[in-house]
């Protein structure tokens, strides 16, 4: 990287890791929207 | 206009709100006293903690003089909405027939009053503390008034979303200092250049366009605050 | 003609819908990304220069795009919300703050990579800098007053109106390096007329611009479906909807 590697590689990474926890974050807050929902359901009807 | 027991013109509705701010606050000259107090406190701070020499501090006083502005404004911002929420009063002027806004406006310019113009006319004590010489003080009272008008309004955005919050006054601070960064800069930027014995003239130009942008958006982003508060 | 609006305005609509999509802009990213990545990193020649060290402008100026483009998004879709009472306006806006505080983020720190080579210093208080941080603290400030309610109605709206206060910041980001003499360079993509880049580095960086806003759009059908359950919770529909 013409000795800039030090400075390109870091902000590659880190976007990579941006884009992971978007991901990541997106399910995980889905996943318990759902649980919260299955768990208000069960209780209105038991 | 007519004076009817029923109708209150616009004009006659604004003089009554600020009367009644002024003396409301005016029964309470130790809290109105109190930013002021902190704004002289805080400046103090600076050169007791850095222990610079007067000329060394001249180069940071038009920034700590800004800084020290904002958060002692930030300080009294609270007040603006948040009796008058508490005892219902706020309520009973958004029914009262009267534009919500011509009310905003009025409470909003009384709070600058009290506040932001005091801090103008205590400025000179503080800049002189600081190092800031004379020449440099008809830009710096300019500057000040212009940017703790606009802050004022910024302020009145923030209290109007914050006013039936527990911990507001945090969140005052967090909503309103971001849109007031611009206003720090400028401001103490103007006050830099004419100790610099530079023109002032752009900076101001543009702390004066800042200002009648906000006072002419605020207002109705103020009302629409509130009446999300209120209803 | 604006059936299509009001479907969107639809909770089980729009749950059915972001999930459809999700995968083909998901898809979408992967590719665009991919070729912007491997163009840029590989394919690119070095800038004159400032050689290898402007390939970060792969990742920077998407994630500076997608800052101001989540944003605007953002206090539309509450403008929405709060104009016309539309709730889904407000669940598209609460799902897209996060996304665009992660990209404001990421804008920040490989600018800041790129600037320690280029400026010899991480940080500077030059016009869009400063601005670009503004954004920063401005989505931390909507995504902190809209929990702050008890009613989530009243922290919608109050999050939305500031969102709207705060759209002022948009263009004086993008139009700093205009208005002032900026340490940070000027446009080079997005300005009317012949971009100032060689084809080779122009196709894949547009690339990324596509990625990116691809990947956006995933993510905010993903969460935009966490989004309309919590506040959906109660509706008939979200019965069957959670069971399958």
């Amino acid at each position: 990287m013409g000795g800039y590697a030090r400075y390109v590689w870091p902000c590659f990474g880190f976007a990579c890791t941006v884009l992971a926890w978007n991901l990541w974050s997106a399910r995980r807050y889905h996943a318990k929207a759902r649980q919260r929902a299955l768990r208000a359901l069960a209780m209105s009807d038991g | 206009m007519r004076l009817t027991a029923t109708h209150v013109g616009t004009w006659r509705a604004m003089f009554l709100v600020i009367h009644r701010e002024l003396r409301l606050s005016f029964r309470r000259p130790e809290q109105l006293l109190q930013p002021l107090v902190f704004f002289l406190i805080v400046t103090t701070l600076f050169p007791l903690g850095l222990s610079l020499q007067l000329s060394l501090l001249r180069d940071m006083a038009p920034g700590v003089l800004w800084v020290a502005a904002l958060l002692a404004s930030l300080l009294s911002l609270d007040s603006l909405f948040k009796s008058d929420a508490d005892d219902g009063t706020l309520e009973q002027l958004a029914l009262s027939g009267q534009s919500l806004t011509v009310i905003v406006i009025a409470k909003t310019f009384a709070h600058w009053l009290v506040s932001g113009a005091a801090l103008v006319l205590v400025s000179p004590v503080v800049a002189t503390a600081l190092g800031i010489p004379v020449e440099a003080f008809a830009t710096m009272l300019l500057s000040l008034a212009l940017g703790t008008m606009t802050l004022s309004w910024l302020g009145a955005i923030g209290a109007g979303l914050t006013v039936g919050l527990r911990r507001g006054n945090v969140l005052l601070s967090l909503i309103v200092l971001p849109l007031a960064i611009p206003l720090l800069i400028f401001g103490a930027g103007a006050t830099d250049r004419a100790i610099s014995g530079i023109s002032a003239a752009g900076a101001l130009y543009f702390l004066a366009s800042l200002c009648v942008f906000t006072c002419t958006l605020a207002p109705f982003a103020a009302t629409a605050a509130l009446r999300i508060a209120l209803d | 003609m604006w059936t299509w609006f009001y479907r969107l305005a639809s909770p089980p609509y729009v749950y059915r819908v972001a999930a459809t999509l999700a995968p083909w802009f998901l898809t979408a990213a992967a590719l665009a990304i991919g070729y912007g990545v491997i163009g840029g990193l590989v394919f690119a020649p070095p800038d004159y220069q400032q050689g290898d060290a402007f390939r970060i402008i792969y990742v920077h100026a998407p994630s500076g795009w997608m800052s101001m483009f989540a944003y605007t998004t953002m206090s539309i879709a509450g403008a929405i919300g709060l104009i016309w009472r539309i709730k889904m306006g407000h669940a598209v806006a609460a799902a897209t703050a996060p996304i665009g505080a992660s990209f404001t983020l990421l804008a920040l720190v490989t600018g800041s990579l790129w600037g320690r080579p280029m400026w010899g210093t991480y940080w500077a208080w030059d016009p869009r800098l400063t601005s670009e941080l503004i954004l920063l603290f401005l989505y931390v400030g909507v995504m902190s007053l809209r929990p702050a309610f008890e009613d989530p109605g009243r922290g919608d709206r109050a999050a939305a109106l500031l969102s709207i206060v705060g759209v002022v910041n948009v263009p004086i980001i993008h139009y700093s390096v205009v208005w002032w003499n900026s340490l940070h360079q000027g446009a080079t993509v997005a300005k009317l007329g012949k971009p100032s880049m060689p084809g080779s580095m122009l196709w894949p960086l547009l690339s990324m611009f596509l990625g990116f806003t691809c990947f956006y759009g995933a993510v905010l059908c993903l969460r935009l479906r966490g989004e309309v359950l919590n506040r959906e919770r109660q509706a008939n529909w979200v019965r069957e909807a959670v069971k399958s």
